[in-house]
């Protein structure tokens, strides 16, 4: 497994008030993504444990995208990766968002 | 007052995943899970073999109302390695059930399993036989635990065994039960014996239709999470608890059954056999109408 | 002064040969090696039937049973080299010389023997360029071909699955040619006539059906959110805006989440009687949804779809079908079909490099061509207008006088930026150069060549290649739907983005797409249960694509 961690700065800090939200599964070309609040408001970290290695630079495209075009401060995402693709990626980082910030039931 | 709602969206129980089937499942909202993944308490085997791991392990596990009632609730990730039983995983299906006991609550189990994860064989193998030993424990105490079959990895291996002891299951023509899975049965029998990739014969051998018509299972339902609330809710009104005598009427239906159909060949052999008029066509059944054909199934109400 | 009526005296001798391991027409089957013996010479050039759909397998498994001590050199010119057996005979030297059009499951093998210097290849064909060749300079001395039934005339019944049978049998038979046909039995009238008996000279009954590869089948389970969104962009983006009503469909995911999305998503757009109604297309099961849901007017096939035979029979207002109620394919009018009459092409491939040429081959493999280079190409011939082809004429010429503009065809490649393994969709340089220059061949493999291409479809966004003015903003357009390939992440950001304000780059929210809402959900299918019972239980999947 590959370890990559990234802290980078947000210009929009997520809405909702739920504590945490979790898509996606851990299988063959998926990934599950949890998000988690944490503070600062104005910063995002991300942890990504993939089976695929040798992608950081795909990585980190993938999440300086993802935290310039979502609204992703204050947000600790930790992610387990099994090979996925880096549409996918994309697609379960804002699909995360998206959860995290619904309304609680 | 209880605020009593599904949540009202089809969803195809086959594609969806642990969580999603729970939310489908439960009155919309109740659900509060424990252990959750924010506790990050995975396996402690992957890592040694270099293998990604799940925050859940693979399993969630929790309470929540089913219409109205509160009920305990475990499902099973069967993308995550085949939904297989490892160290953790089964501790947290172990744990619920024990909590059952104390709590005198009913549990319903969203089987979607290859069986025991080959990297923590010992541990998966363990967990099996405590699991099983739990459920018959909290049944005796008259607690009802329902399994549910309809998930893309079925119900093999130990986790059929789990399903064995369960008061009822509900399964989708979609789900598959058996002991041993189709490649099993090829590599170790031969391709004459079984051919796996002949998919018809898998799911005629060991899905859902056929598991009901030989009693095998207790409600089909249609590959829709609403038709599995609905018929988990009926389920859980039927109170039996688990004796010697029901154990026994268990076991004579099965020596019955086996006396019936033990020279079948072929599924095909046994609906005919159970006078169905045209056993041919019962896997291109639509659901209505394969209940009515079914009709003349074999029964497993008196066993359990 | 020449001896004329020599190739008639040649056949008379071969049909002598023949007659003796015969009764009438009929080869009784244990005498088929030696009647093969008989009447194939050393140095014959032989059709093989066969495509990337049905095979006349009994025939290919004799040939390759041929002793090459007696029969040798043979020249192979045939669609499709499918089966082992195609190989088997160059394997074992009976053959030495190979034209095809589609190699599929065998493209390592042929890759490995071609190295080997097993095979001499001619060229890699398109199918409509093959059977072109057939009649001017690959003229069949033998055609060994499929059918479903004879009768003792020889007269054929080829089934659903006529495919390339009547083009075979006119270049070979017209041409004094030999032709023998496999068929499952021999009866005493076929259902119909596909073949006249006076073209067929000798029969052979197999006593089971010829082989069927169920090739355009595609799981609805296995479409995933991003192929979806694929789809979505490609309805909204483009069938929409050009109208487009008469076109072909690849085989890949992509198009066949397009298949399933027009009874919901197009439904929802108001697209229904506006786009896809005409197809040149063999019957997918994916598109049964669309077709009940009244979507499509008419489809010409090339072939038929393993176990879609009595849903088109049962869909004859749709379909093209015989007396005999089944489906009649024929591969060389469809393929004609669908470069004079349609106006679009979508398919996936493989790679996509920066001018837009695309190809399939990888170093290790020539899985040939087939259909789509025609498919995916702009017919210099066509004279007629419609909407699509004016618009897409006036988007690539702004200048021109419109009454002199040639129109365009619109051929689209759709894809995820990354596909199988991870392999990233977009390169520098396509392994179709490394193959051509290791095996020494004139032309490198292109499937659809740049000139041709007018969008590239991919989860980032369309790429409208029509509208690009230099060499450079071709470039970055396609950079600019690249992804996260090092071809994506490689792009000039700025004039990206110019290009998107062009309108030359759309991405899903400069279509109103929100890509969270690509669902599996929206799949008016989402497994081949769901197609079976769409079909109201006329379609009949093969028990591989079974779950029930």
């Amino acid at each position: 497994m590959e370890k990559l961690s990234f802290r980078l700065t947000a210009a929009r800090s997520a809405g909702g008030s739920r504590a945490q939200a979790i898509v996606g599964v851990v299988a063959s070309g998926n990934l599950e993504v949890l998000l988690e609040r944490a503070s600062p408001t104005d910063t995002c970290t991300i942890d990504i444990a993939t089976a695929a290695h040798g992608f950081g630079a795909v990585w980190d495209a993938v999440v300086r995208d993802f935290v310039a075009r979502r609204p992703a401060g204050g947000l600790r995402i930790s992610i387990n990766d099994g090979g996925a693709r880096p549409d996918t990626v994309a697609l379960r980082l804002a699909q995360g968002v998206r959860k995290i910030e619904e309304p609680e039931r | 007052m209880t605020q009593v709602a599904a949540n009202n969206v089809s969803l195809s129980w086959y594609e969806a995943s642990a969580r999603q089937r729970i939310d489908a499942l439960v009155d919309a909202g109740s659900f509060c899970e424990y252990i959750g993944p924010e506790l990050r308490e995975i396996s402690p085997h992957l890592s040694i073999f270099d293998l990604p791991e799940q925050f859940d392990d693979g399993i969630v596990i929790g309470h929540g109302r089913l219409d109205g009632t509160p009920v305990l609730i475990a499902a099973q990730e069967g993308r995550f390695m085949g939904g297989a039983f490892g160290e953790v995983h089964g501790a947290k299906l172990t744990g619920l059930l024990r909590a059952a006991r104390a709590l005198r609550q009913d549990v319903l189990i969203l089987f979607d399993t290859g069986g025991v994860r080959l990297q923590e064989a010992n541990a998966g193998e363990l967990a099996i036989a405590e699991i099983m030993r739990a459920v018959i424990e909290v049944r005796r105490t008259g607690v009802s635990v329902v399994g549910l079959i309809g998930g893309r990895a079925g119900c093999y291996g130990g986790g059929s065994l789990i399903a064995g002891t369960c008061s009822r299951l509900i399964v989708s023509e979609q789900g598959r039960i058996s002991v041993s899975g189709p490649e099993v049965i090829e590599t170790n029998r031969g391709i004459e014996e079984f051919d796996s990739r002949d998919r018809a014969l898998v799911w005629r051998t060991m899905g859902g239709k056929h598991r009901y018509l030989i009693g095998g299972a207790d409600t089909f339902v249609d590959d829709e999470a609403l038709a599995f609330r609905q018929a988990a809710i009926d389920a859980l009104k039927i109170k039996r608890g688990c004796d010697t005598n029901v154990l026994e009427a268990e076991q004579n239906r099965l020596e019955r059954r086996l006396q019936r159909f033990g020279e079948a060949e072929d599924a095909v052999d046994i609906w005919q056999t159970l006078g169905i008029d045209a056993p041919t066509e019962i896997p291109a059944l639509p659901t209505d109408a394969f209940l009515r054909a079914a009709k003349r199934r074999e029964n497993a109400d008196d066993a359990r | 002064m020449s001896n004329w009526g020599m190739q008639k005296a040649a056949l008379g001798e071969r049909l002598t040969a023949g007659r003796r391991h015969a009764k009438g027409k009929i080869v009784p089957l244990p005498s088929l090696p030696a009647f093969l013996a008989a009447v194939i010479r050393s140095g014959d050039r032989v059709c093989l039937e066969g495509d990337n759909q049905k095979q006349a397998d009994l025939l290919a498994a004799a040939l390759a049973n041929l002793d090459p001590a007696e029969i040798s050199d043979l020249h192979m010119v045939q669609s499709g080299v499918v089966l082992p057996a195609h190989l088997d005979i160059f394997e074992k030297g009976i053959a030495r010389r190979l034209d095809f059009s589609y190699s599929g499951p065998q493209s390592a093998r042929i890759a490995r023997m071609l190295f080997g210097r097993k095979i001499e290849l001619g060229a890699v064909h398109t199918y409509l360029e093959l059977f072109a060749r057939y009649f001017i300079d690959l003229t069949p001395n033998v055609a060994l071909i499929a059918a479903v039934s004879a009768d003792k005339d020889g007269n054929l019944y080829t089934g659903p699955n006529t495919e390339d049978t009547p083009t075979v049998v006119e270049a070979t038979s017209y041409k004094n040619g030999l032709v023998v046909a496999q068929v499952t039995e021999i009866v005493d009238k076929v259902p119909r006539v596909d073949i006249p008996g006076d073209l067929v000279h000798f029969v052979v009954e197999a006593g089971r059906p010829f082989y069927v590869e169920p090739l355009f089948t595609r799981d609805p389970a296995a479409i995933t959110e991003t192929q979806i969104l694929t789809a979505m962009l490609a309805i909204k983006g483009i069938y929409a805006p050009y109208g487009v009503r008469r076109l072909n469909h690849g085989i890949g995911f992509n198009t066949a989440a397009i298949e399933l999305l027009l009874p919901t998503y197009g439904e929802k757009l108001g697209l229904k009687g506006k786009v896809c109604t005409h197809f040149a297309l063999n019957p997918h099961p994916t598109l049964i949804p669309a077709i009940e849901s009244g979507w499509v007017d008419q489809i010409h096939c090339f072939g038929s779809e393993v176990g879609m035979e009595d849903y088109v029979a049962a869909r004859s207002d749709i379909f093209f079908t015989g007396p005999d109620g089944s489906l009649r394919s024929n591969r060389a009018f469809c393929q004609t079909a669908g470069l004079y009459a349609c106006d679009m092409f979508i398919g996936s491939t493989l790679q996509i490099d920066l001018e837009g040429h695309s190809s399939t081959v990888t170093t290790s493999r020539i899985a040939g061509f087939g259909g789509a280079p025609n498919m995916g190409s702009d017919p210099r011939g066509r004279r007629h207008p419609s909407e699509p082809w004016l618009k897409a004429g006036a988007e690539a010429a702004p200048d021109a006088a419109p009454a002199l503009r040639r129109g365009r065809k619109l051929v689209v490649q759709i894809g995820e930026t990354f596909g199988e393994r991870n392999a990233p969709l977009f390169v520098e340089r396509l392994d179709a150069l490394e193959l051509a220059r290791e095996l020494k061949l004139d032309l490198a493999p292109v499937m659809v060549y740049s000139d041709d291409v007018t969008h590239i479809v991919t989860e980032e966004g369309i790429a409208n290649l029509l509208m690009c003015r230099s060499k450079d903003e071709r470039e970055q357009a396609i950079r600019g739907v690249a992804g996260y390939t090092d071809i994506g992440r490689a792009r000039d950001a700025k004039l990206v983005e110019q290009l998107r304000q062009r309108g030359v780059i759309r991405r899903p929210e400069d279509l109103g797409i929100d890509p969270l809402d690509a669902d599996r959900r929206l799949l008016a299918a989402r497994s081949i249960k769901d197609l079976m019972l769409a079909s109201g239980g006329l379609y009949r999947p093969p028990s591989r694509f079974r779950n029930w």
